[in-house]
């Protein structure tokens, strides 16, 4: 479990990071390395050389603003998660975060290199396409912002060119009368889920305005499914129902973890829990105003 | 007056140095840029023919010392090109198998090695790993016991059926026993595979001296004296050239026992070629697929019974998988049909066996070593049995048990020792009622119907067993007080965490009358210890214990004869207390056990102050010889201890699990341990060993398991994929008890206790949870071990299945 052998870079300044990458195009940049350099040392990724970002000024900041919070590409899903101001402004973050892997992982681990790493088993992804945020990319050409919509285009393959890097991203704030919730069943603590649910429910009143819920490991890309009208009525019942509408959305798999049944049965049992816990939490907080 | 410190819980002296980072492993051992690196090409194929090896894409790589297939063993050292050896022979293994070093013409698992390279560094032994080109043709696999049985394909062509052994023993005729039995009932289990996955893999390093031509090892291993053994046969050394050393070993759990391992011999051979130190540390990936599994079987049970649930006929029938080859022999499914009894007493019992082959890693003994799966078998039955009657499960063990009158109990069986299967001693009801008080047991029906009536799903479960620790041959001490009075005592066998040096120094301290600090023990180093079996079937307190209890007594006993003779007394007027031999009642009149260690050795040379003391113008009789006949010089003692058969721990563990209606999670809600080992020499070292069984128990029980696909390709190698349990899904508290039920065997009365934790619990989960789910569907029965929470919900959608199926008496 020794990496091939690899050219090492370590810029002082995103342009010159951005220079190394546009002059080597079988580099790969290197931020927190949880996933990366585990992919390494199984000799499963042999890249020609590591652009290893940590140096870079700047790029380690969490902050919030009344819009939303923006995360920069060195901040640590432990830097996010410490955030209190984050969790006021978007609270479906922190939810999400709490569930990736351990304490140990999120200290290296960084939340923007989770995004781009486009893994349709991790938390963020779908929290950012559930939200409608978007990630901030540079190269030696200039910037661009990437909707989340337009983010993700297959299994670990994101739509972010090999010449550029990530700086930040952006999640939009909690809207009013909005209640957002998570929740995901793993074999063990910290491990990947077998299914994970997020949703963002708004109300006015007791009625539902817009219900929208985000898939983690039962699709091959970060799924978000529209469940608002099923949620004419909100009770027991339609919440139970909302498995059946969003599962032909989704494509749960086989794996020696789980069957694909079983996945299904967690789309259906984790959809109308966490839906319905967006839904109650809508209503406490406009109750609350 | 000394405090004893057997049975008390000494802090460990090992902690200071593994807590914080200062443990020395192999690894550790020869780190400096003239230390030679080795990795291992492996087969990628589950079974092929080996048709054409080329390395000559190595040969330009810069840093490569030597790349070696089969076909250069022989020119190195003779024996290297015969197979590894069959450990333990047996003659109803009628056709053992071993692999070779490096595999010559055939592969038969992924994983087998293939080719060795030595180079500068693991990367760049890595990087000439990945330059070997092999061409195989691939034959077709078997995989898993099924297959196996089938036998459509054969493993080794030479061995018909995929059948290794197959054995029977019975105590009866088992099947008029049946016929006229009440009841009979019939179970089909099956149990997967899984491994012991200790924190640190195997490791070898190896330096050979041109200058004495010796050769010193280090490996961590769980027997340094069959190693040094191994190693001095392969490489046709004479075994007095030959020293290994077992320095801090991360984990064992059994998978260490097997020995040489192919990296084993080759890296000795390699550090003597090539004149340089040479390591090979296994990675984690090499260690899924190239050390050992254990646990895989499946077992079909008859059994007969009364009304009251008492066992008149057990006829059991079990395939064990043992992977590729059988360098371990028989021992796992010999454990499996001999332990599988417990604590009960059939009238009459048949069991037979099929060991079968599989183009799969190989399976040698994971803690527990048969006993998970002859206990889940048993006690499953027992479960079953209770259901048909309509009884209390505690009630129809209890009716089983054999008595605490009836000890010693012979069982009319051979053990996995040769040796007759009688156990020594035990009080099995008495557990069971301690038990039943620290699960509440008899509570339980209430608390499990008003959870009911709030939709949630409890379920109780309970197992027992007997386990057969501390077997032979033997095992031996040395115990030395130097004239410091400091006490060195070494054992030959290894040690992996248990905390061998506390307990150890714990029984000298309380034997010399020493202070516990002034006392060093040294394990697994074949310098200090050349004769020792090994670290297996919970053997270390039991063996090694009682070697230094009485290596002690000895050291003792020439203690109290010299110091009499210098204070001129009798000496059974004297007492040891904390270093200092003196007269009872008159602690005026005394010496210094140093001192006593100085007259132990008549000098003709002085050293220091203390050692003028014992020169020839200084001390003896010019009329005798200064050693007098028959005595030696030196305050030592040396003895062994060799009981005729093994001591018989019990216990019994019970379990309260939720199971969630809609997700199928499995909740440990407590978990109570009833254990008996004999006097305790240090309860939180024992309680430590039952945390860590448990643990394992429960990775085994509700995580862990080998997912082979068809093809031999093992899909889960990896930490991540491969689910150990965590911190967070252990039980946060496991309630326990202790019987102290003394072993007549030996000195100390103790029997093993490291294997315990682990042997009850794909018993003790299945039946939680069936308890659990029979809440709401009444016939779920479960018959496979482990399970997830995907196969209970699959087991749900089954509902209802059949139950075992039953026959009447017609």
């Amino acid at each position: 479990m020794k990496p091939a052998p690899f050219d090492y870079h370590r810029p002082g300044s995103l342009a010159e990071a951005l220079a190394i990458l546009a002059g080597e195009p079988g580099a790969k940049v290197l931020a927190g390395g949880q996933s990366l350099v585990p992919l390494l040392s199984m000799r499963l990724a042999a890249p020609a050389a590591l652009v290893d970002i940590n140096g870079l000024p700047d790029l380690d900041a969490v902050t919030v603003t009344d819009d939303g919070v923006r995360v920069g590409a060195l901040a640590r899903h432990a830097d996010v998660l410490a955030s209190t101001a984050a969790a006021e402004r978007q609270p479906l973050l922190g939810m999400a975060l709490a569930h990736v892997a351990h304490a140990t992982i999120r200290n290296r681990g960084t939340t923007v290199g989770s995004l781009v790493h486009a893994d349709a088993a991790s938390e963020l992804p779908v929290v950012l396409r559930l939200l409608g945020g978007s990630v901030d990319v540079a190269s030696v050409g200039g910037t661009r912002t990437i909707a989340a919509d337009d983010l993700y285009l297959g299994p670990l393959e994101s739509s972010v060119a090999p010449d550029e890097i990530a700086t930040s991203a952006w999640f939009p704030a909690l809207e009013p009368g909005a209640g957002v919730a998570f929740d995901e069943v793993a074999r063990r603590h910290g491990d990947y889920a077998l299914c994970g649910v997020a949703a963002v429910v708004r109300v006015e009143g007791d009625r539902v305005v817009s219900a929208r819920a985000g898939f983690v490991s039962v699709a091959d890309l970060p799924t978000v499914v529209d469940v608002t009208d099923a949620l004419t009525t909100v009770d027991a019942a339609a919440l139970a129902d909302l498995g059946d509408v969003v599962l032909p959305h989704l494509d749960p798999a086989d794996d020696v973890h789980a069957t694909a049944d079983y996945r299904a049965q967690l789309v259906r049992v984790l959809t109308a829990r966490v839906v319905g816990t967006a839904y109650d939490r809508a209503r406490e907080r406009g109750t609350a105003r | 007056m000394t405090t004893k410190l057997m049975g008390t819980p000494v802090q460990r002296v090992e902690d200071q140095r593994f807590l914080r980072g200062h443990g020395r492993y192999v690894d550790d051992v020869a780190v400096d840029e003239r230390t030679l690196h080795a990795a291992v090409v492996r087969s990628p194929h589950a079974h092929a023919r080996i048709v054409d090896i080329d390395v000559s894409a190595v040969l330009d790589l810069e840093g490569v010392h030597a790349v070696w297939t089969y076909d250069d063993l022989a020119g190195l050292a003779t024996p290297m090109a015969e197979p590894l050896p069959l450990l333990i022979p047996h003659p109803a293994l009628t056709h053992g198998r071993t692999q070779y070093a490096l595999a010559r013409a055939e592969v038969n698992y992924v994983g087998e090695a293939v080719a060795f390279v030595v180079a500068d560094d693991r990367y760049v032994a890595e990087d000439a790993v990945g330059l070997v080109r092999v061409d195989y043709e691939v034959l077709p696999p078997v995989v898993g016991i099924d297959r196996a049985r089938a036998a459509d394909h054969l493993v080794h062509d030479d061995v018909p059926g995929n059948v290794g052994a197959r054995m029977e023993q019975k105590t009866g005729d088992v099947e008029a026993a049946l016929a006229a039995a009440p009841h009979r009932l019939q179970l089909d289990l099956t149990v997967e595979r899984s491994a012991c996955m200790p924190m640190e893999g195997r490791g070898t390093v190896a330096r050979w001296d041109p200058d004495t031509h010796r050769l010193q090892v280090w490996s961590s291993t769980q027997t340094s004296t069959g190693v040094r053994a191994a190693v001095a046969v392969k490489l046709g050394l004479d075994l007095g050239q030959v020293d290994v050393i077992t320095p801090d070993v991360g984990g064992g759990f059994g998978v260490k026992i097997n020995h040489p391992w192919p990296e084993e011999l080759l890296v000795p051979l390699a550090a003597r070629t090539l004149g340089r130190t040479v390591k090979f540390t296994e990675d984690r990936r090499e260690h899924f697929i190239s050390s050992a599994h254990e646990r895989g079987q499946v077992q079909h049970i008859e059994v007969g019974f009364d009304d009251e649930g008492r066992l008149l006929a057990l006829d059991v029938e079990f395939w064990h998988d043992h992977g590729a080859y059988t360098p371990y022999g028989l021992i796992v499914p010999i454990i499996t049909s001999t332990q599988l009894l417990g604590p009960y007493k059939p009238q009459v019992y048949r069991v037979r066996f099929e060991s079968l082959y599989t183009n799969t890693v190989i399976v040698t003994p994971y803690r527990g070593a048969g006993r998970p799966q002859g206990c889940y078998a048993m006690e499953r039955t027992m479960d079953a049995i209770a259901d048909f009657l309509d009884r209390d499960r505690a009630e129809v063990r209890a009716a089983n048990f054999i008595q605490p009158d009836e000890f010693p109990f012979d069982q009319g069986l051979v053990f996995q020792d040769g040796r007759e299967l009688e156990y020594d001693s035990g009080d099995y009801p008495a557990s069971l009622e301690k038990l039943k008080a620290l699960v509440g047991w008899d509570d339980f029906p209430a608390y499990q119907a008003e959870m009911a009536a709030a939709g949630r799903r409890v379920g109780i479960g309970l197992a027992c067993y007997v386990e057969g620790t501390g077997v032979g041959p033997y095992e031996g001490a040395h115990v030395h007080i130097e004239t410091s009075g400091k006490v060195k005592v070494a054992t030959g066998l290894t040690t992996q965490g248990q905390g061998h040096a506390t307990v150890f120094a714990q029984l000298v301290a309380d034997e010399l009358g020493v202070r516990m600090e002034d006392v060093e023990v040294v394990t697994g180093d074949t310098r200090r210890m050349p004769y020792a079996v090994g670290t297996f079937a919970s053997r270390a307190a039991v063996m090694s214990g009682s070697a230094i209890h009485l290596a002690a007594k000895r050291a003792k006993e020439k203690a109290l004869r010299i110091a009499a003779e210098a204070l001129e007394v009798d000496e059974r007027d004297l007492e040891i207390v904390d270093g200092v031999v003196s007269v009872k009642g008159s602690p005026g009149t005394s010496i210094d056990l140093g001192t006593v260690s100085v007259l132990s050795n008549p000098l003709r040379y002085a050293f220091d102050e203390a050692s003028k003391a014992a020169t020839q113008f200084s001390v003896g009789d010019p009329g005798r010889p200064p050693v007098a006949e028959g005595d030696e010089p030196g305050l030592e003692g040396k003895d062994f201890y060799s009981p005729e058969r093994a001591t018989f721990a019990s216990g019994m563990h019970a379990v309260i699990v939720e199971t969630d209606p809609l997700t199928a999670e499995i909740r440990i809600l407590k978990y109570a341990v009833v254990h008996d080992c004999g006097h305790l020499i240090n309860p939180m070292i024992v309680e430590g060993q039952i945390h860590g069984g448990v643990a394992q128990g429960v990775g085994g029980a509700l995580y862990e398991r080998m997912a082979y696909d068809e093809s031999g390709q093992l899909l889960n190698a990896s930490f991540m994929d491969f689910l150990m349990p965590y911190v967070t899904e252990i039980p946060d508290g496991i309630d326990i008890d202790h019987l102290e039920t003394p072993s007549p065997l030996n000195p100390l009365g103790i029997k093993g206790a490291g294997e315990a934790g682990v042997i009850p619990s794909a018993a003790v989960f299945a039946a939680a949870i069936e308890d659990a789910e029979r809440v709401a569907l009444p016939d779920l029965t479960i018959t496979a071990m482990p399970i997830s929470p995907s196969e209970l919900h699959a087991l749900r959608q089954r509902h209802p299945q059949p139950r075992p199926h039953r026959q009447e008496r017609s």
